[in-house]
């Protein structure tokens, strides 16, 4: 098979992009799309073009670094799966396919097709653990998580952090990634001492970094690779309710006396 | 920070604010549409309605204002978070947008400012009674007297002059459709908002906003679509003929 | 010559770790802060050692490649991770996990490194609990445990089939939280190109800013790498494709030992390669292996029948038939040349003759299809995904594919390298797995090392280093090796030549995999030696990187980790060649068990199992660099001595 692409070129963080078009050699339908890439690239760089640069890595849909909005919709027609987990055979010969990179203010375009994603590591820092030191733990068995919590906290904590449900919002909304996080910590009972205070500086950093606000439109749950559900959104807006009631902490000055 | 500024400075703060000031909205939508109704019954029920509601001016301003506070909270959160939206996402995608959100979700601003722009027609065509928007009739001059002989303005007559105005009707009709549209995406959306909607809900609660905003286009848009085809067309023709008639005499 | 001392406490095998903290210098909490400390990656290895040597009070810089700690390749591992915990009351302890793990090695690791390990791993799963890590839990709300190769208990701790994503979010959380609170200074897109050496001390490290093209010198106490294995070597493999060997390389070019290079470990599960474009081999978890059958069809002629077509009777439950004790669970090295076998001898499933089937038909039939997708049904999924066949309803197919380095950078047992001030932790290292590593515990090592042994050995080192000494990056050593980065970034971006790095990597990875895969022969390595001096010097005069070296430019990156796979590639064969028996993952063809071995005869091992020999092998082969890619490298050898265990023919059946 064969296909034509028209990719978002664009040579560094401040040149101007445009679109170019090209045209696939001969393409196995069992390639993968960044496998397609690769070839294509190969091609281009035999012909002495610049070939085009985009994120990638485990390249298994779990690292979260691959990227693309094809066709319009963030890694690609399936749901469920990475950029890197789509194959060719998802698409027909003859098809002209776009690919451009994530678009948000808070992920900066690098070059082509490769965004900056630091913000959400921003967002991390921000609150996105739970303090424990090393050597300070209990046995882990000294603590019981009901089943359903623990699941639930697992699907929230699937996220790849891949940014998808960013470039999917039309607000560029970061409700999903920071509300999985905030999830997966707060349905543990080892999440409870800093639950209020980690959503709050969470959220708190996630309005900073320039993301949107959250209008339900759902487009992020539908693109999500591992398809993190709306419901963690809601349950972070209620946790976050009782954030903003309760306000900052009071400052406790000095220790006792030795 | 105290909770207000808190509450403004963060965009889960807004929506929150959003939330409950559009439940408000939607709350004050029911009943008026329920007064609203009334229309349906003898035009007594209407103008007694009415009636009543001007005789308690404190109740009448009370509410007035607190819709004017609701409205301006509600618009100056969409106002504000919708701008911030636009700039987190400044450039659009060529190969299509929006894959997986229902459109309703996508105009809400629209939906909104549309909104708002009949709202304020509204009140200069019924509220205020401006001549200029209703192809020049005064309503002021619509006057009728109530079973106990009390003097009151004729909103019976008001409302069936006023939709027998096509374009009147229609500009109503396409507001009635666009809160339909707002409705049926605000209020499910503001369940997920406020935090009250998980798997089990979610589903619920989607239906449930379908259903209300539906109903309310409904009754909402059964007013003008009756007059249009002729109800209470006989009685503001006997009232051109005799303009200062009480509804007694016109039975 | 390197000196090369191990370092290995004194006493009974079990009292060594406890006694060696004691007797540990300490440095107290107000001069921790006058130390810098650099540490290369943020897998589990490297985001654990920052976090905690920040807790600590260390000043810790921390550099990665990715653009974010988390992207570290500890995030694709599936499994589990093993601890001595015996919450299963199946007879498991911290002896049994040693036990297994050098057995496991074939007997090639250090007993003591090894003990130790086991010990740390059930502190390892408290300390995971604490952070978070969702892992699977029991109804009770107690953890939940399943078996893996090479072990009789079952002491795998797991999260669904992302146990490797989950720890990693963990120790990324704890580097996080120390990011947070100024602890450690994180460098994302920062490829350390070079280390610098200073009065025979690791000091610093030049790094390259990969999206602004940026060269920068670091200096620092002590330089910790934690940047993960080279099993990309073979182009092909289950590594991530930003993989690479370049910070070990460049140490080691800097006068590092390099710890056994030649064992590598195939794994059996993957799925089979499709075509000349694949850029990526696909790891199916050897959870698996718990439900599924592996065979092929007894006759030659049934290969290319549809699988469902082939009655039970003529089916060759290959591992079952020749490992009767472990079964399916037979360790990865004996799984996957048991999978070659049966592919040579044309009993091949698939287009290509390379696969064998995992079936699932028996477990359906047992568990029901829907017990069966809530354990696995991630790992179905993505074989569909991949190959667009339905794992339910017929036999996945899998061939082994490159998949772990046990060798490393040589380091005692302190995890310092031979170059003072150069700690190695991880993959990266050599220390612990010997000739092949057991499923979920290369999880375990990243984790012991980077939370609870260096953060304790460090001292020994830093005790002996005047706080606030460190060199100014204005000294000759700095840029020196500033100005050999530059030269090859310009020699490679204004050469002339013709060639991709993508397709030199290509090419080395079919010799390396010819060669120095899965058996190995005296001619074959040979061989390879000379196909791939004549490979380093096409790349020297061919490669062509198109682009600026400022800013992005991932050709560029390629190259330079291209380079440095293509030395590596010939040190592997040359140890491969010079080790001349078999042992775990390195099998060479003229060392191994025969009809006429009474091992065989007594049914203690088959024939065509790996054949070690301990009165000649039975060390370490440290390889030092010699000045010059060209040059032949020195072989150093660190005798392994076994106190506790008597190394013996290891015996699956
Ligand atoms: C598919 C797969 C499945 C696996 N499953 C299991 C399992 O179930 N159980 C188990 O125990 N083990 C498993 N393993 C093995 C295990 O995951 C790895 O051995 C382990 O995670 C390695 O961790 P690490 O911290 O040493 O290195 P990595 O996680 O590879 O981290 C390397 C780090 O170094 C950085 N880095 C590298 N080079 C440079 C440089 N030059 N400059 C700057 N930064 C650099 C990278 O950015 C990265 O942060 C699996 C491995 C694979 C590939
Ligand atoms: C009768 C009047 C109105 C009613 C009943 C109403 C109701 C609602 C409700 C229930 C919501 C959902 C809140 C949430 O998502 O948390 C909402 C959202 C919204 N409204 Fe209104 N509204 C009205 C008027 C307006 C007006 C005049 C505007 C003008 C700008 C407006 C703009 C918006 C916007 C932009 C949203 C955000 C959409 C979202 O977050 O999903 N609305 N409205
Ligand atoms: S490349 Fe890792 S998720 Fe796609």
């Amino acid at each position: 098979m064969k296909v034509s692409l028209k990719v978002w070129r664009q040579k560094n963080a401040n040149a101007a992009g445009e679109f170019k078009t090209y045209a696939s050699p001969e393409l196995n339908p069992n390639m993968s799309f960044l496998e397609m890439l690769d070839v294509v690239n190969e091609e281009l760089s035999n012909r002495g073009e610049d070939p085009i640069a985009f994120d990638h890595d485990c390249r298994e849909g779990i690292c979260g670094t691959c990227s693309l909005v094809i066709d319009g919709k963030p890694h690609g027609p399936h749901k469920g799966v990475a950029t890197c987990q789509t194959y060719m055979r998802s698409f027909s010969n003859g098809d002209q396919i776009v690919i451009e990179p994530w678009r948000a203010k808070a992920f900066p375009i690098v070059k082509d097709l490769v965004c900056d994603r630091k913000s959400f590591d921003r967002i991390q820092q921000a609150g996105g653990f739970i303090s424990v030191r090393t050597g300070s733990a209990p046995d882990a068995n000294s603590i019981p998580v009901p089943k359903e919590n623990a699941d639930l906290a697992m699907d929230a904590a699937q996220c790849i952090g891949c940014g998808a449900c960013v470039a999917a919002c039309k607000n560029a909304s970061a409700m999903l990634f920071v509300s999985a996080k905030v999830s997966h910590l707060g349905l543990m009972p080892q999440g409870q001492p800093e639950r209020y205070k980690r959503v709050k500086a969470m959220v708190d950093q996630m309005d900073t970094e320039g993301f949107g606000a959250c209008t339900v439109t759902g487009s992020c749950e539908a693109v999500c690779p591992k398809e993190i559900s709306l419901d963690f959104i809601a349950r972070m807006n209620r946790d976050y309710a009782v954030a903003l009631i309760q306000g900052d902490p009071k400052q406790v000055v000095g220790g006792g006396a030795g | 920070m105290n909770l207000l500024q808190r509450v403004w400075r963060s965009s889960l703060g807004k929506k929150y604010l959003m939330a409950l000031t559009g439940l408000a909205l939607f709350g004050f939508v029911v009943g008026h549409l329920v007064g609203n109704l009334q229309v349906f019954g003898n035009p007594e029920l209407i103008n007694s309605y009415a009636h009543f509601l001007k005789s308690k001016p404190g109740l009448l301003w009370g509410a007035r204002l607190g819709l004017l506070a609701t409205v301006a909270v509600h618009v100056g959160a969409a106002l504000t978070l919708s701008a911030a939206n636009k700039a987190a996402r400044p450039v659009a995608y060529a190969g299509g947008s929006a894959y997986g959100s229902s459109w309703r979700s996508r105009y809400m601003l629209v939906s909104g400012l549309v909104i708002m722009a009949f709202v304020v027609y509204h009140l200069l065509h019924y509220t205020v009674q401006l001549p200029a928007v209703n192809g020049g009739l005064d309503f002021h001059s619509l006057t009728t007297r109530l079973a106990d002989g009390t003097q009151v303005q004729d909103v019976y007559a008001m409302m069936i002059h006023g939709f027998q105005v096509g374009w009147v009707s229609l500009f109503y009709l396409i507001a009635q459709a666009l809160l339909f549209i707002h409705l049926g995406h605000g209020l499910s959306s503001m369940f997920q908002s406020l935090g009250l909607r998980n798997h089990v809900w979610g589903p619920r609660i989607a239906a449930f906003a379908q259903v209300a905003s539906f109903a309310v286009f409904l009754g909402y848009a059964s007013i003008p679509v009756a007059v249009l085809t002729g109800m209470g067309g006989d009685y503001v023709k006997n009232l051109k003929k005799a303009p200062t008639t009480t509804i007694e005499t016109l039975r | 010559m390197a000196t090369l001392n191990s370092q290995i406490p004194a006493g009974p095998l079990s009292d060594k770790w406890e006694k060696h903290k004691f007797s540990s210098k300490l440095i107290n909490p107000a001069n921790k802060r006058k130390y810098k400390v650099i540490v290369v990656g943020a897998g589990l290895a490297g985001a654990s050692a920052s976090a905690t040597l920040a807790e600590l009070g260390y000043e810790v810089h921390n550099f990665v490649f990715h653009d974010s700690p988390r992207r570290a390749h500890s995030v694709a591992a599936q499994g589990g991770i093993n601890a001595a915990k015996n919450y299963q009351n199946d007879g498991d302890s911290v002896h049994r996990l040693f036990y297994d793990t050098i057995k496991g090695g074939d007997y090639r690791a250090r007993e003591a490194n090894v003990h130790r390990l086991a010990e740390v791993s059930v502190n390892i799963i408290d300390q995971c609990a604490a952070q978070g890590v969702p892992f699977a839990r029991e109804y009770g709300g107690l953890l939940d445990n399943r078996s893996f190769g090479g072990a009789q208990v079952s002491r795998t701790f797991y999260a669904r089939g992302q146990t490797g994503q989950q720890l990693l979010l963990g120790a990324y959380s704890a580097l996080n939280k120390m990011i947070g609170a100024g602890g450690v200074k994180s460098y994302t897109h920062s490829e350390m190109l070079d280390l610098v050496v200073v009065d025979g001390h690791a000091k610093g490290i030049i790094v390259r800013n990969l999206q602004t093209g940026e060269i920068t010198r670091h200096s620092a106490d002590a330089v910790v790498l934690a940047t993960g294995g080279y099993g990309n070597v073979y182009n092909l493999s289950t590594y991530a494709r930003g993989s690479n060997v370049t910070a070990s390389w460049r140490a080691y070019k800097r006068g590092a030992c390099f710890g056994n290079p030649c064992y590598t470990q195939i794994h059996p599960t993957c799925i089979p390669v499709s075509g000349d474009y694949q850029s990526k081999l696909t790891l199916m978890s050897e959870s698996l292996r718990n439900d599924g059958r592996i065979w092929v069809p007894k006759r030659k002629e049934d290969c290319k029948k549809n699988p469902a077509d082939i009655a039970e009777g003529d089916r060759d439950y290959y591992l079952e038939r020749m490992y009767s004790a472990f079964g399916n669970l037979a360790p990865r090295d004996v799984a996957s040349r048991a999978a070659k076998y049966v592919c040579d001898e044309g009993r091949g499933i698939g287009d290509t003759g390379l696969g064998v089937y995992l079936d699932f038909g028996d477990s359906i039939r047992r568990l029901g299809e829907g017990k069966v997708r809530e354990r696995y049904g991630n790992l179905f999924s993505m074989y569909h995904e991949i190959t667009n066949e339905d794992a339910y309803k017929t036999p996945m197919r899998i061939y082994p594919a490159v998949h772990y380095t046990m060798g490393g950078l040589w380091v005692d047992y302190n995890l310092m390298s031979n170059i003072p001030g150069l700690f190695v932790l991880g993959e990266a290292n050599f220390s612990d797995h010997g000739a092949n590593r057991l499923g979920a515990s290369a999880l375990m090592q990243g984790l012991s090392d980077g939370y609870f042994v260096l953060p304790s050995t460090i001292t020994t080192y830093l005790a002996n280093v005047k706080a606030g000494g460190r060199p100014a990056t204005d000294r000759g050593e700095f840029k020196q090796a500033e100005e050999e980065v530059r030269n090859f970034t310009r020699r490679v971006t204004s050469n002339n030549g013709k060639r991709t790095p993508d397709s030199f990597h290509k090419q080395l990875g079919k010799i390396m995999w010819d060669y120095c895969g899965m058996a190995r022969t005296e001619t074959g390595l040979q061989k390879a030696i000379q196909l791939i001096g004549d490979l380093r010097e096409e790349f020297r005069t061919n490669v062509k990187v198109l682009g600026e070296p400022d800013g992005l430019n991932q050709p560029l990156e390629k190259a330079g980790r291209v380079a440095d796979f293509i030395e590596l590639g010939e040190l592997m064969c040359r140890d491969a060649l010079m080790r001349e028996e078999s042992c775990g993952g390195h099998f060479r063809e003229e060392y191994q068990y025969t009809p006429n071995d009474p091992e065989v005869q007594q049914g203690v091992v088959n024939t065509g199992d790996v054949k070690r020999r301990d009165d000649q092998f039975a060390f370490v082969a440290a390889w030092e660099y010699a000045g010059a890619p060209d040059k032949a490298p020195i072989l150093n050898k660190e005798p392994l001595i076994y106190e506790e265990v008597k190394m013996s023919t290891r015996s699956y059946k």
